[in-house]
């Protein structure tokens, strides 16, 4: 065991570092759920790419710089410490662009992944229908080949499908085998968003901004180049986007670290008031304990990785873990502002609230998505602890 | 960066949790409930000949002359069979805090006996109200007013308190330093004894890791097997969440145990911070591992007979010394509120 980063993960850091400083905006982005917002958002990943920093750890020949996942790690803590914005692209870089790399033809890679590098294209996930929530191989969403097999025929509904009402495409499973039933008879379609056909419905999250919306699908011809993978291997695809290594680049130790920190000083401004609780000294101590500790066990994860070692229970305890600090850290936020919690930051009494009542809001949506915990505790109760399923 | 251990030390772990699996069975915890030390001389011996109790002592002293980060996962192990023989002391605690001090003629009279397997060491720590093992030890190591003391067989007072966990063998130590060798005063002694402090934690919190998975084992097997309703319990989501939620935490302490033993076998300047994160969270999680446990057992959890209790009580037990949440999280809350604290991402392995 050799904890001490080397030379080059120094020269790394040190370089995203100097990047950063030079080009992160001064001035906040606005939010990406507005249009303006995620307009700004776009040539944000554009300039990044012009870096060569907006896919780190792509292959240097699709303009990335081949980072393993502690040189990731290492990106991760200086681009959280930059207070740089969110990745409006983080469906493509971390989700779609390595499921490509890996079941995609030749010409796919060539014609989807330069776009989506470089902010042209933005990529939404459809998988979520009606009643296909927790239970995604219930998906209906059908997509029937054409008499001469050069389109899909899409019909359906998708929904809360994230920053879908400004994304240019969509990739999700579709029902192409309408006899079949759960996980099989599935494929895996990417869909411009701008087909005829296409209706998107912006749906007002907890905040009331569009972010994410429904699709419906009414007849929509997809050029069958546009299948990724085999007819009927959809669910193998999706479990490999939804794999770990990407599963863990969803929230990389930084965001939460640099949270805690937060929270430290927020508690330090507060701590008069703050103290009249004492579960809140109590409560800050906690987050930044488990901050560091998803910050250890990410890092230990990696190493073996890159050793290589097998994926083993993180897979399903990091959901959990990272999103209950969340909340729990969000929480303890509120508590700490107190009368002013509640208050909008542009109200005149709210000084000092900073962001936090927006992270809050954000943070409640932690448990749900990507797989809700109850699902990750029934996976880690049957498949990592062996208990019995019926 | 490589946070991993390597081959050696995870063949090593292997080889000791079968022989630990073997020899302290539940059955055997039992039996040493009724001796009149609560410990055996033969199992202390079969520690011994696997070099074991000599695991700290350097190689010039008959020792394997290896670190805390060889012996983390061992400890871990020792907790996994609530192991009653007080080999996490003697090789996280007493030895390096010998080896540590200046005394030459203390080392080479009593780290040689500690690898043979003659001689066992005790250490007091006015942090703990109690020592463990006094009653076994030929020498006690024992903190007063800000210096340390070695105390022979015989030169003390010892007097037993009995603790619910019955292999824990606590004592109240009462001696005169004019019958004792001082091992240590001033700056020397405020260090050695920090150290040991650590080392002590440090020993808790990797067994609590082994604890916690061995009531996960248990809960496992019992929720698979016993039924109710025409199925196995284990198939109730109630029943499955309780474990889960005891996995998670359990998961998120193991690096953080890891790092807290790299940071004591490296000397890291965030040792304190390092070693009181790791006892904190994974006493946490075997508290939590307790009370879920026994939840899903029912009432059978709730009896003598039933093996789960063994675990439990020792998991009850180290949270709360060698420093209980409260010290520790008071370590970190002066770590992070200082206000020179330098915190946030980027900062954990830079110390
Ligand atoms: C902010 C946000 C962004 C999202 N973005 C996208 C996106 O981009 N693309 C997309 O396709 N989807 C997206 N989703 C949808 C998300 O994947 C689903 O919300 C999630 O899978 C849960 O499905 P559901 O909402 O239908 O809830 P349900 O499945 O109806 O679950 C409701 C409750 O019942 C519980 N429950 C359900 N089944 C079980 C079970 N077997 N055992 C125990 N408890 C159970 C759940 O845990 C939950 O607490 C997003 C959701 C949110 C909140």
């Amino acid at each position: 065991m050799d904890l001490n980063f080397t030379p080059e993960h120094d020269a790394f850091r040190a370089e995203a570092r100097e990047w950063l400083a030079a080009n992160v905006p001064a001035e906040p982005l606005k939010t990406y759920d507005t249009e303006e917002g995620f307009q700004q958002h776009r040539e944000w990943e554009a300039k990044m790419n012009e870096g060569r920093w907006g896919m780190v750890t792509w292959p240097t020949e699709l303009g990335g710089r081949d980072a393993d996942l502690i040189q990731w790690l290492i990106f991760e803590e200086e681009y959280f410490r930059a207070k740089a914005p969110s990745r409006v692209n983080q469906n493509g870089i971390f989700l779609l662009g390595p499921t490509l790399m890996e079941y995609g033809t030749e010409e796919q890679k060539a014609e989807i992944l330069p776009k989506m590098a470089d902010g042209t294209e933005v990529w939404a996930q459809g998988w979520s229908e009606p009643n296909a929530g927790s239970d995604m191989a219930a998906v209906r969403a059908k997509a029937e080949l054409t008499e001469d097999g050069e389109y899909y025929i899409i019909n359906g509904q998708k929904t809360w499908s994230t920053r879908a009402v400004w994304a240019d495409q969509c990739f999700g499973m579709f029902r192409t085998d309408p006899e079949s039933k759960r996980h099989k008879g599935l494929t895996f379609i990417l869909v411009p968003l701008d087909l005829e056909g296409i209706t998107v419905n912006p749906i007002p999250q907890l905040d009331g901004l569009p972010g994410f919306a429904e699709i419906f699908f009414d007849n929509v011809k997809v050029p069958v180049n546009r299948r990724l993978g085999d007819e009927g291997q959809g669910w193998e695809v999706a479990m490999a986007t939804a794999g770990f290594e990407r599963g863990l680049m969803l929230r990389s130790p930084a965001r939460f670290q640099e949270t805690a920190k937060r929270l430290v000083e927020l508690y330090k401004e507060n701590q008069a008031t703050a103290d009249e609780d004492p579960a809140i000294r109590d409560a800050v101590i906690k987050a930044y304990m488990s901050a560091e500790s998803y910050c250890i066990t990410t890092f230990e994860t990696a190493c073996r990785l890159i050793k290589g070692g097998k994926i083993g229970a993180e897979s399903s305890t990091n959901k959990i873990f990272w999103s209950e600090l969340d909340q729990d850290m969000h929480a303890t936020a509120m508590d700490i502002l107190a009368a002013r919690a509640e208050l909008e930051p542009f109200a005149p009494q709210a000084k000092g609230v900073g962001t936090w009542l927006d992270g809050f809001l954000f943070a409640q949506s932690g448990p749900i998505y990507a797989g809700t915990n109850e699902i990750q505790r029934n996976i880690i109760a049957e498949r990592m602890l062996g208990m019995p399923r019926k | 960066m490589d946070f991993t251990f390597n081959e050696d030390q995870l063949m090593f772990q292997e080889g000791v949790r079968d022989f630990l699996m073997n020899e302290v069975s539940p059955e055997k915890i039992r039996e040493l409930w009724e001796t009149e030390t609560g410990r055996c001389d033969e199992l202390w011996g079969k520690l011994t000949e696997m070099g074991l109790t000599g695991l700290t002592v350097p190689e010039e002293f008959g020792g394997m002359g290896m670190d805390e980060l060889d012996f983390v996962l061992l400890a871990q192990e020792c907790g996994y069979v609530a192991l009653p023989e007080p080999l996490v002391q003697t090789v996280l605690v007493a030895v390096p805090t010998l080896v540590n001090s200046s005394n030459d003629d203390l080392k080479s009279t009593w780290l040689p006996k500690v690898a043979e397997g003659s001689a066992r060491i005790a250490v007091g720590l006015e942090q703990n109200l109690l020592v463990e093992d006094a009653h076994v030890a030929d020498l006690i190591i024992m903190e007063k007013a800000g210096a340390l003391y070695a105390v022979e067989k015989g030169e003390a007072e010892l007097e037993y308190n009995e603790s619910v966990d019955l292999s824990r063998k606590l004592y109240k130590v009462t001696f005169n330093e004019a019958n004792a060798t001082l091992l240590a005063e001033g700056d020397e002694a405020k260090a050695l004894i920090a150290g040991a402090l650590n080392r002590g934690a440090l020993g808790c919190a990797a067994q609590a890791l082994g604890l916690t998975q061995r009531m996960i084992d248990l809960s496992v097997q019992y929720t698979s097997e016993r039924e109710q309703f025409g199925v196995a319990i284990g198939t109730f989501q109630a029943v499955k969440h309780r474990m889960a939620n005891v996995a998670v935490p359990l998961e998120y302490s193991k690096a953080t145990v890891a790092f807290a033993a790299y940071a004591i076998a490296n000397n890291l300047a965030s040792v304190d911070e390092n070693v009181s994160h790791a006892k904190s969270i994974a006493c946490a999680a075997s508290l939590i591992g307790a009370k879920n446990s026994i939840q899903v057992h029912g009432a059978m959890g709730y009896t003598w007979e039933v093996n789960l209790h063994i675990y439990m009580k020792k998991a009850w037990a180290l949270d709360k010394t060698w420093g209980n949440q409260a010290f520790h999280k008071g370590r970190i809350a002066d770590a992070i509120f200082a206000d020179n604290a330098n915190i946030g991402a980027g900062k954990t392995f830079l110390a």
